[in-house]
């Protein structure tokens, strides 16, 4: 099928972009990857009458150091995101993640930013932003400011990037040598999650000494599970250390009914799939009985 | 002129690769959406957005307006001319099917039924145009409950007045096939020695899904109306047009060029097919209608939707006394080419490998406003042998044996053939046991059933299942006189010409159909293997109705049992004409002639010609006596005289992963028995695609629709059509039973593997969990399913939602907000 | 409409385009290039798979407009001298096709995974195959005209020649 008419507009930098935006209104949409957008488009979902692409922004692509944090450009491609050296060390958890988002060729061009500001609450990379307390640079009319990762998911599919806005990038916080691990959960390859966790651990010494776990389509946005966190902080990396923990990984969510899950169902996966998620990412062995 | 034939012998069985892939694997394709011709115009249709709904207005002013429309059409300016879409198998005799309108014009029936074709420059123009029109409608409550339906005051089709449409029985009492299933199921009961096991099964609703979206160009403006159609069926389309919509035959040509897949969802005759022939009359110019795949996904027709009650009754030494299948068959809204008749088909393999001394089965056939349902991949016999392969699992588990034994007590043996089952159709041939000890071979049977102990000892959370199906299925469409007695209204004949041409070159006009399945290949083949003609200088000519003028197209396993042996024929038709030629040039007599790898030899000299040779001096025909006629083209139409039966013994190991319900198929074997084979490889590329299909409906697919008769599973989003990394690896082999009744020997291959495969599937996923307490999950056996069975059965968990229908998963596409699609 | 150069299959074309054309459109109906193919809507099925500037991508969900200035690959660029791609040949002697509409998309793909990994195993040619449908095989011979490619494929694999002469391995296939 065929979009409906637009104007398009090539940004060649974030300031034109913004500009453009600010001028177009509410009808007019971000065109990162597209590879969500454009089947949107397609199906006459939605209509809008401006695209502003921002490919051509080269400065939006690539992955730098920045002291603690590495940086990651909004328009970096999963791609680029999964073969990146940095993030592969740094933030493993967001690679493996990405390895599961749509198929290889969606991977080739979808983006790291447009995934995050597309804000399906099945998309797997928004529980590794939270998990990593990653902060989200956005810049519009009246300049640059940060969000966190934890207050960027608003809704469904509503972020804290304005009309007039764009995420340009993301600082990631370091997590060198910890544990990473993301399960995802879904029917056939090609689908959306129907829970995922997203979990990173340090450990010393035999013991947990910290643990960031987020989840994946408990509820309109990425869930952190603090309750997991907190059961584990302190405690040795142990099966049954985790099997308790993991009994937490509902708490205070707030699952949806659907097509593809009860709720109940989301609740009981969400603590199955902790439980693999966090021993996979301690590196505790013999999980299955 | 000299031949380079290979032996005869060689290309009967031969691997040979496929003449097709050439224009496939460099995409010079001809699919019916490339072709472009002068002046063509673009349809888009307006569909239903309502399930069930009065038409209250139609606003087209504003879409008229926009640039490059030529042409808005309602329903009523169509329906004078539109008449209705045929049903040519309706089961109920004592009826006439209500009318299956192309475009409503007051009331609509399903949601996705057309209710304006819009005409206009580009297919982008026409889709802007769609936009712009404005229907309004007085929605109805939708009829969506096939066995609610049979009570409801509410009515599909008010003229009608009932939503049952048809009522089938079959009774082994009544045929004098056995004895009566009632009383038989009357005395178990009462029979402290005996058992009867009773069961309701639900075949989900599925949607075909051939990869190539279903398209039409109609050229109105030579002598005869051309239309390309992406069809299974040309031939029949061609028919029916003339029939329905009242054109001359003869003034009517239709093309299948390429088509990507049908599975019976293109075996149809389409409400888009008679409209753009409508459309193009009155405008003068060609039409080209595309549908995308959320159309096709609401509008071709989808398969299966039955509920089975099944009732076995058997001896507590395992020998079965009855059979009963009581079958509720959702047709949708209206009535397709074959809908009311693929559930009760079924009905006529219930019975399978088995012997039944008693037999009883009906179908009764419901409306509801949902899309028609029709023919896909099985048609009837995949439900059928879902049933029979299940209840005999279940019949296992009740008697406490083991599944297999308890089949091979019931089986007919291999020196019982010729067997009339219980619903009459008479088995040719088979061997169940030689097919079943060459799976257990390849499966490890033993070794799995050991593992599956010591998981269940452990109480692992990761549980093994075996599943067996050991099929057999009808095929081969079909015998005229059986279809006749049926209440058919066409024949099951195929017909054959070969036109033998002045250099040798072999052009095979074939009325099958083939959409994928090689027959170009296999024909050549054929072809090569009579005629001794290289296999490189046969051309199988196909799909148009000019070249191929009579035929019956491609379905129901049919096209090499029927079609093939039309191809054989004809050809023996050729040998026999060249023989007169070749005694002429030989100056001998034809009984002095014997025919060889493509030569007629003087028996007893090294005096010979070749086909080529004869077929050159035909072409000059300087020398031919009077009244011999200068050609050797023949044709041939073959009516079989029985169905085909192919069999086989298919084991599923599944893993079921008891704390999410996730499965995963371990291992798969298949043996199948399809007789004797032209191909190898295409048969074996058949086979694994009728897997795929029939796993695909025990894991993942389901067109499920809401309270509202809306179809919720309306892109591939959302239908869950498996990909390479959702489906294993298949072991599969073959046994050998020639079929008696045609002269190849073969049998039909295309469903097989649909039919057999899904309660493999099923048994293994129950067996891995039926220690667990498990004694039923609907298909598709998703996770959540398995997880909620096993957590019921250990009483762990009330199931909250219970009734809950569970579409296929997918987050994103169905859920977007217009408003909210975010920026990716 | 905007003015777009992109060089396909090896030849440059100049074309104004309207920004809604979706880029398999305009290599469908603007060039011809029929051999790619749309199957959905969604970008669920991957027939329309080809490569841009050299990686694999699902034409339908990329606008015309932004493949100026980049060169693409469809099916039809990819055999060279008349002489078939290795994957070509290989899905033909693996009977890796049955109807053959996902075809050009499948092994666009195909070819793009064992430039990522040029000797996968069985399951990572499943993986990397995820994005594109077929109702026919079962995929079992693709996954098997992919292994069987990749082995070709190799560097030090036998000359042009032999390849095509060479009888496949699978040609009987499992169980045969």
């Amino acid at each position: 099928m065929i979009p409906s008419a637009f104007d398009y507009v090539a940004a060649s930098s974030v300031q034109e972009a913004v500009q453009v935006l600010s001028q177009a209104g509410e009808d007019a949409k971000v065109l990162a990857g597209g590879q969500s957008l454009v089947p949107v488009l397609r199906l006459r979902l939605a209509t809008p009458t401006t695209l502003v692409d921002l490919n051509k922004i080269s400065e939006l692509r690539g992955v730098r150091e920045d002291g603690d944090a590495i940086v990651v450009g909004a328009m970096t491609t999963h791609h680029d995101v999964i073969n990146n050296e940095l993030i592969a060390e740094h933030a493993a958890l967001l690679a493996l993640a990405t390895l599961t988002v749509g198929d290889p060729q969606i991977r080739h061009r979808g983006t790291f930013g447009g995934a995050l500001v597309h804000a399906d609450p099945a998309g797997d990379l928004l529980a590794p932003a939270v998990a990593l307390d990653c902060e989200m640079v956005i810049v519009g009319p009246s300049g640059r400011r940060t969000v966190p990762a934890g207050e960027f998911f608003v809704d469904l599919f509503t972020t804290a990037v304005g009309p007039d806005e764009l995420l340009v990038e993301v600082r990631i916080p370091k997590k060198t040598g910890w544990g990473a691990h993301y399960e995802k959960f879904n029917r056939v390859a090609q689908a959306w999650s129907i829970v995922g966790v997203a979990a990173v651990v340090w450990t010393e010494g035999g013991s947990i000494a910290q643990a960031r776990v987020a989840l994946t389509n408990m509820g309109a946005t990425p869930v952190r599970a603090v309750g997991v966190e907190q059961a584990l902080i302190g405690q040795p990396a142990s099966a049954a250390t985790i099997r308790a923990a993991a009994e937490h990984a509902a708490d205070g969510t707030s699952p949806t009914s659907d097509g593809s899950a009860d709720a109940d169902y989301r609740e009981h996966l969400a603590r199955v799939l902790t439980g693999r998620a966090v021993a996979a990412a301690a590196g505790v062995g013999g999980w299955r009985a | 002129m000299t031949t380079t034939a290979q032996p005869a012998t060689s290309e009967f069985g031969r691997a040979r690769k496929r003449k097709e892939d050439a224009r496939l694997i460099t995409g010079r394709t001809r699919w019916t959406d490339n072709i472009t011709l002068p002046g063509m115009l673009h349809l888009a249709m307006v569909r239903s957005p309502f399930a069930s709904a009065t038409i209250t207005g139609i606003d087209i002013e504003a879409a008229k307006q926009l640039p490059g429309v030529i042409a808005v059409y309602t329903g009523a300016d169509l329906d004078a001319e539109q008449s209705g879409l045929p049903c040519v198998f309706p089961i109920n005799a004592d009826a006439t099917p209500p009318r299956h309108v192309s475009i409503a014009s007051d009331t609509v029936r399903f949601a996705g039924e057309i209710v304006v074709v819009v005409v206009a420059r580009s297919a982008a123009a026409a889709k802007d145009a769609a936009d712009a029109i404005q229907v309004d409608y007085d929605p109805l409550e939708p009829v969506l409950d096939m066995a609610a339906a049979l009570t409801d005051s509410t009515v599909v089709h008010p003229d009608y007045g009932s939503n049952k449409w048809a009522f089938f029985s079959l009774d082994s009492a009544a045929a004098d096939t056995g004895g009566n299933a009632d009383e038989a199921i009357a005395a178990a009961e009462a029979d402290p020695d005996s058992i009867v096991v009773k069961r309701r099964f639900r075949q989900q609703r599925l949607i075909p899904a051939f990869m190539e979206p279903r398209s039409i160009v109609v050229d109105p403006t030579g002598e005869q109306l051309t239309m390309w159609s992406s069809t299974q069926v040309p031939h029949i389309v061609k028919t029916m047009t003339a029939l329905c919509l009242g054109l001359p035959e003869h003034k009517i040509r239709v093309i299948a060029p390429d088509v990507g897949g049908g599975f019976g969802g293109k075996l149809q005759v389409i409400p888009e097919e008679f409209l753009s022939v409508l459309v193009a009359r009155r405008i003068g110019k060609p039409v080209k209608w595309t549908e995308t795949r959320s159309e096709s996904m609401v509008s071709g027709h989808h398969g299966r939707d039955q509920i089975q009650d099944i009732t076995i009754a058997a001896k507590k030494d395992g020998m079965v006394t009855a059979l009963k299948g009581e079958l509720t068959a959702d047709m949708g809204a209206y009535l397709g080419l074959l809908s009311p008749a693929c559930p009760p088909f079924g009905g006529f393999i219930l019975p399978a490998i088995y012997k039944i001394p008693a037999y009883k089965f009906t179908c009764t056939d419901v409306f509801t406003n949902k899309t028609w349902t029709d023919a896909y991949r099985g048609a009837g016999r995949p439900e059928a042998t879902f049933a029979i392969e299940r209840i005999m699992d279940e019949l296992a588990v009740e008697l406490g044996r083991d599944p297999l034994e308890l089949r091979e007590q019931n089986w007919i043996q291999n020196d019982e053939f010729p067997y009339t089952n219980a619903a009459g159709l008479i088995y040719d041939s088979g061997n169940y046991e030689a097919a079943t000890a060459r799976a257990k071979e390849l499966f490890d049977y033993d070794g799995l059933r050991a593992e599956q102990r010591r998981r269940r000892e452990v109480n692992d959370s990761l549980q093994l299942g075996i599943g067996i199906s050991t099929y057999t299925e009808v095929c081969g469409l079909a015998p005229s006189r059986l279809l006749g007695a049926l209440g058919a209204s066409a024949g099951g004949w195929e017909h054959a010409s070969i036109r033998m041409l002045a250099t040798g070159k072999v052009e095979v006009v074939t009325g099958t159909s083939p959409h994928g399945q090689g027959h170009e290949t296999a024909w050549s083949q054929l072809i090569a293997h009579k005629l001794g003609v290289p296999f490189e200088d046969v051309e199988v000519l196909h799909g148009d109705t000019q070249s191929s003028s009579k035929g019956l197209d491609t379905y129901g396993s049919r096209s090499l049992v029927v079609g093939g042996i039309a191809v054989v024929n004809a050809a023996d038709k050729v040998i026999e004409k060249a023989r007169k030629v070749a005694a002429h040039l030989l100056e001998c007599s034809e009984q002095d002639l014997q025919f060889h790898s493509g030569k007629f030899i003087i028996k007893g000299t090294d005096r010979s010609t070749t086909i080529q040779e004869v077929a050159f001096a035909t072409f000059t025909s300087h020398n031919f006596p009077e009244g011999m006629e200068p050609s050797l083209d023949s044709d041939a139409t073959f009516d079989p005289e029985n169905f085909s039966f192919p069999h086989g013994t298919h084991f599923c190991a599944a893993e079921v992963d008891t704390e999410t319900g996730w499965v995963k198929i371990r291992s798969y074997v298949c043996v199948d028995d399809v007789g004797t084979v032209v191909n190898p490889l295409i048969v074996e590329g058949q086979i694994h695609g009728g897997l795929a299909q029939g796993i695909a409906q025990a894991l993942f697919e389901e067109a499920v629709h809401d309270e509202n008769g809306t179809l919720v599973t309306g892109t591939l989003a959302d239908y869950l059509v498996p990909s390479a990394a959702d489906l294993p690896s298949f072991t599969t082999d073959r046994t050998v039973t020639p079929a008696t009744s045609n002269p190849l020997g073969v049998k039909g291959v295309g469903e097989a593997g649909t039919i057999a495969s899904t309660p493999a599937v099923v048994n293994a996923v129950l067996d891995a969990v039926r220690h667990l307490g498990v004694t039923n999950i609907d298909m598709p056996c998703s996770p959540q399913r398995v997880w909620r069975a096993v957590q019921s059965a250990r009483g762990a968990v009330k199931s909250t939602s219970e009734h809950a229908t569970e579409a296929a998963a997918g987050g994103g596409l169905g859920s977007i907000d217009a408003q909210q699609g975010g920026a990716e | 409409m905007t003015r777009i150069t992109v060089m396909v299959d090896g030849v440059s074309y100049v074309d104004d385009v309207e920004a809604r054309t979706l880029l398999v459109y305009y290599l469908r109906e603007k060039l011809g290039k029929i051999g790619t193919v749309v199957g959905c809507d969604t970008s669920n099925c991957g027939a329309c798979t080809v490569h841009l500037n050299g990686r694999s991508v699902k034409s339908c969900s990329i606008f015309a407009i932004q493949a100026d200035g980049s060169e693409i690959t469809t099916i039809e660029g990819l055999a060279r001298d008349g002489q078939l791609h290795p994957m070509q040949q290989a899905f033909h002697d693996n009977h890796a096709l049955q109807c053959g509409f996902c075809t050009p998309g499948m092994i666009m793909q195909a070819i793009d995974l064992l430039g990522d990994d040029p000797d996968p195993d069985e399951q990572r040619v499943r993986e990397g195959l995820e994005g594109n449908l077929c109702r026919c095989t079962g995929y079992q011979n693709i996954v098997r005209a992919v292994l069987d490619a990749a082995q070709k494929m190799k560097p030090a694999a036998s000359a042009p020649d032999e390849m095509s002469t060479r009888q496949p391995s699978a040609v009987a296939g499992g169980g045969n």
